[in-house]
């Protein structure tokens, strides 16, 4: 492995030094020209028919521009399964339901507009448990289907199912089996800086949209989609991003408040501006998913998994966002996490009239993750054998091809089942169940990618001025992750740069090439193999350059040196080392013979070749510009769910050590080991923050973190009531960091964005139940459900 | 709407804002000065993002009316960098140790450890902690805002 200048140093974020001076741009701080404030009224009842809209009041409030309810604007539905209208003129499904909007001079006035919009209904009967809602007699959230067909169920036409091997023979050949239920339930992003976009329309009514997402991309598809059918077809839509103030899940997918402020924008031409409050980010916004998974494994007298079966219910809501296609990597940790042969896995997701759901970071996996480590403790329970060596057992090995048919390359899974096992010192203490406790879980997560659309490709462009500034046009998005830095790095170090010398420009659909969007922790592994990519080409037009331009230049400097000096005595060359491209390299801003790179006369700034090569003069100018379209040769799923979707899979192993208080139900986590297969660490401070903060959020699933949902409303919708975790929470954490330099990454990377979330909450249940005999397997782990189980053991 | 003219400090410039009586200090930092530093995260004294030094005391602007600044002395993010435009300690460390990752509730942990090191130069973990208690960060887990302000007190003595 050559040394690395940039590459795996934690170079500080100082490119982002805009955001420790508030100097940094978000949504909230954008204002265009003219620009309006749009404001939202939702629905108050969970299931009802609207009687009646009266805006006439909100029209005449002096400062409004517009007010707009589901009469006004074209009848289109939207969405993933095309289950809703922007704004709904008839019925209401949901307790956020969109019934009208306002434009206005500002968003006080916006705000008492909505105030002063009276809605009748008539109140329908409504279903808010899955269960019920599968139930024939029960009340149908829809109708009909998007094509207008009469729907007979609240079931969802998504019938999300994997089957491999012979169940009936597994089970028969199981010498252990045991069985469980888990539950998880809604839970809030919480990203600190609010939903929000600004639509503004040119006088040939093009788009342009600046908006918070993750997915640039995305939202042009769904809105030309949309424009095709309000009169808008073959407008262009421009997605430009500000400083995102935080993703995790929430920007995937085109909501409602974006089509919305996107008809204020037409009825008003003026640009309009949506910023969600906090309460609406938590009425409105949707969250994780909640799910109920019944989980059985089986395996021999030895401990290995004979086979695995779960069923989940989703409770969907009242529409269908990302949220319902969660179980496809909810199949993932099912069919993938430890090696089992026989494997069946089938998830319904069911219209209810609750909030319905979104992504959110490790997109189903942290649930499904949550059954499947709870299920490997109480099996290995029942078959006697110790929990982690129990996972040792069954661990996933480099080589593998599992039964959903991906293909592990590398896999540190072993290396970090092992350093959660030391640095805990679990055996010595495992299996007390005296108030403190151990426990463990692992995790395997896509981290070259996801093919879950056609193209999962990432487009770089890259060029280089006369100074030797570095312009990269990246196609994704930053939300945190430290991309810049990360990218700049990589770039400095393919190119010969240094990362001062490179400027990012992120997130314009104007700009960039394509991107399948900053999710699926893809991020630095697409960016960076594109990047790599990038700069092999523009590096080999420079070096051309050079070889054109060095002897010039080495030529001149020794002439003047001579008349200058006339006892100068002009060394013999060989300028063979400097011939062709290939014999050439740059580093740190210096390019050079590889030969002989500290050679006293053939050492030049790439800045002065630049200069020298680029304004040549008539007909000979030149730039230097590359790009690179990475699409990695991965499949998507096929209609058995099997298929390698990523170039290479993360792996990891949480482990935490807990006190339980029997008296008051309280956790405390006195040790959280978080050890990860990362690939390699481009910058280890960096690594840190993802994990840092993935594992946070982890604890707070497990613990403390729940929209409480009561007959469809949200009644927690404020910081205050929901429990985040504050710095006052100390999680004693450590990160072990396990780097196998995975082939198809940049230069060795995978993905870790979500990985550090998914194992924590089960770890947690699991140290639990080590500590206090007591299994909680509906999270979050509050107090009060382990007291409650606490006097139903004894 | 009823205006109020209202003269104060801010970062060190005296100046006078003739706002709606209504309005809160962080409103009238984002609306009528364009300081845009501070940020929204709730709106209701919960979660720090809005966080500026009035008199030497961290406080959550989106709470404080704009009335009661006549006559304080407000600094706010912008006003954190020394004037020959080199960073703080503390914006350094941030930048360094990953204190920052999506920057929204940054502003607001850099004026609450600001004002912290202003009064207690050699703040243990506890006393940081305790400082931005009201401080939310969904990004970063805290771990490192906490190691940054460690740093920069370290770099400040
Ligand atoms: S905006 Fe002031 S505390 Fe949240
Ligand atoms: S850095 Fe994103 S909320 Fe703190």
């Amino acid at each position: 492995m050559p040394d690395h200048l940039f590459v795996g140093k934690s170079v500080p974020r100082t490119i982002e030094a805009d955001k420790v001076t508030g100097k940094a741009v978000y949504i909230d701080d954008l204002k265009r020209p003219g620009m309006l404030y749009g404001k939202i009224l939702y629905s108050n009842h969970a299931h009802a028919r609207i009687k009646s809209i009266d805006i006439s009041k909100a029209k005449q409030l002096e400062g409004v521009r517009t007010v707009l309810t589901g009469q006004d604007i074209p009848d289109v539905r939207v969405g993933f399964l095309k289950d809703q209208t922007v704004l709904k003129k008839d019925v209401v499904r949901q307790y956020r339901d969109e019934v009208a909007a306002v434009a206005a001079i500002s968003p006080e006035i916006a705000e008492e507009a909505i105030s002063l919009i009276k809605v009748e209904y008539e109140k329908l009967p409504a279903v808010f448990d899955p269960f019920e809602a599968m139930k024939q007699e029960s009340p149908l959230v829809h109708e009909i289907d998007a094509r207008g067909r009469p729907l007979k169920s609240n079931i969802l036409p998504l019938p999300w199912k994997f089957e491999t091997g012979d169940m009936e023979q597994a089970r028969e050949d199981s010498v252990y089996t045991s069985k469980d239920t888990v539950s998880t339930t809604w839970v809030n992003q919480c990203c600190m800086g609010t939903s929000g976009c600004i639509a503004e329309f040119d006088q040939n009514s093009n788009l342009t949209l600046y908006d918070q997402t993750n997915v640039i991309f995305g939202h042009i598809g769904r809105i030309t989609e949309y424009f095709s059918q309000i009169g808008l077809r073959g407008k262009k839509i421009r997605v430009v991003n500000p400083v995102v103030g935080g993703s995790f899940g929430t920007k995937l997918d085109t909501d409602i408040y974006e089509f919305i402020a996107i008809q204020l924008a037409l009825k008003t031409k003026k640009p309009v501006r949506i910023l969600f409050d906090r309460e609406e980010e938590f009425q409105a916004l949707p969250p994780r998913q909640p799910a109920v998974f019944t989980i059985e494994q089986g395996c021999d007298k030895e401990g290995k998994l004979i086979f695995r079966h779960c069923e989940a219910i989703l409770d969907n809501g009242a529409y269908t966002s990302w949220g319902a296609t969660t179980p496809s990597v909810m199949m993932m940790p099912m069919s993938s996490l430890y090696r089992v042969p026989n494997v069946y896995f089938k998830a319904t997701c069911v219209y209810t009239n609750n909030i319905y759901a979104q992504a959110m970071r490790g997109y189903g996996n942290p649930q499904a993750t949550f059954a499947v480590e709870t299920s490997m403790d109480t099996l290995a329970e029942e078959a006697g054998i110790d929990p982690a060596e129990f996972r040792l057992i069954n661990r996933n090995r480099p080589g593998d091809q599992t039964p959903m048919k991906l293909k592990i390359t590398s896999c540190g899974l072993e290396e970090c089942i092992k350093a959660v096992k030391e640095k805990l010192n679990w055996d010595e203490k495992q299996g007390k169940q005296n108030g403190r406790g151990v426990g463990m879980a692992s995790l395997i997560h896509v981290a070259g990618g996801a093919r879950v659309t056609k193209s999962d490709g990432h487009g770089i462009m890259i060029k280089l001025d006369e100074y030797g500034h570095v312009d990269v046009i990246e196609s994704g998005t930053d939300q945190g992750q430290g991309s810049p830095t990360v990218i700049s790095q990589i770039v400095a170090e393919a190119l010969g740069v240094r990362p001062e010398d490179v400027f990012l420009t992120f997130g314009d659909t104007a700009l960039a090439l394509w991107d399948a969007g900053t999710h699926a922790s893809r991020h630095t592994f697409m960016a960076g193999n594109a990047a790599i990519g990038a700069c092999a080409k523009a590096k080999r037009q420079i070096l051309e350059m050079a070889v054109e331009q060095m002897p010039k230049i080495i030529k001149m400097g020794l002439k003047r040196k001579k008349r200058k000096d006339p006892e100068f005595v002009e060394p013999d060359l060989d300028f063979g080392l400097i011939a062709n491209p290939e014999d050439l390299d740059i580093r740190d801003r210096m390019i050079f013979p590889k030969k002989e790179p500290d050679h006293p006369y053939f050492n030049l700034p790439l800045a002065q070749i630049l200069q020298n090569g680029l304004l040549v003069g008539t007909g000979q100018s030149k730039v230097v510009m590359a790009e690179e379209f990475y699409d990695p040769p991965t499949e998507m799923l096929n209609w058995e769910m099997k298929g390698n979707l990523s170039m290479t899979y993360a792996f990891g192993a949480s482990g935490v050590e807990v006190e339980v208080d029997e008296q008051t139900g309280e956790v405390k986590i006195l040790n959280l080991i978080a050890a990860h297969d990362v690939g390699k660490a481009m910058n280890p401070t960096l690594l840190l923050g993802q994990i840092y903060g993935a594992a946070y959020t982890g604890v707070g699933y497990g613990l403390t973190e729940e929209i409480k949902v009561r007959n469809g409303r949200v009644m927690n919708p404020s910081f205050r009531d929901y429990q985040m975790l504050t710095a006052m929470d100390v999680v004693p954490i450590e990160v072990v960091i396990i780097e196998p330099i995975d082939e198809a990454g940049p230069y060795g990377a995978k993905g870790v964005g979500e990985p550090g979330l998914v194992p924590t909450a089960p770890a947690i249940a699991n140290a639990v139940y080590d500590a206090v005999g007591v299994r909680i397997t509906d999270l979050p782990i509050t107090p009060e459900k382990i007291l409650t189980a606490l006097k139903e053991k004894k | 709407m009823k205006k109020v003219s209202v003269s104060f400090t801010l970062n060190g410039n005296t100046v006078t804002a003739e706002v709606p009586v209504t309005w809160t200090l962080l409103k009238t930092l984002r609306e009528y000065f364009e300081l845009t530093g501070a940020k929204e995260g709730c709106g209701v004294g919960e979660c720090g993002a809005c966080t500026v030094i009035l008199d030497g005391e961290a406080v959550n602007s989106c709470l404080c009316p704009i009335p009661e600044v006549e006559g304080k002395s407000v600094t706010t993010i912008e006003g954190l960098a020394n004037e020959d435009g080199t960073l703080h300690p503390l914006q350094e460390a941030f930048l360094k140790n990953n204190g920052v990752q999506c920057g929204f509730c940054t502003s607001g942990m850099l004026m609450s450890s600001k004002a912290l090191l202003d009064q207690n130069p050699d703040p243990t973990e506890d006393d940081i902690r305790t400082s931005i208690a009201g401080n939310f960060c969904r990004c970063t887990g805290y771990v490192q805002i906490v190691e940054s302000i460690e740093m920069a007190a370290k770099e400040s003595k």
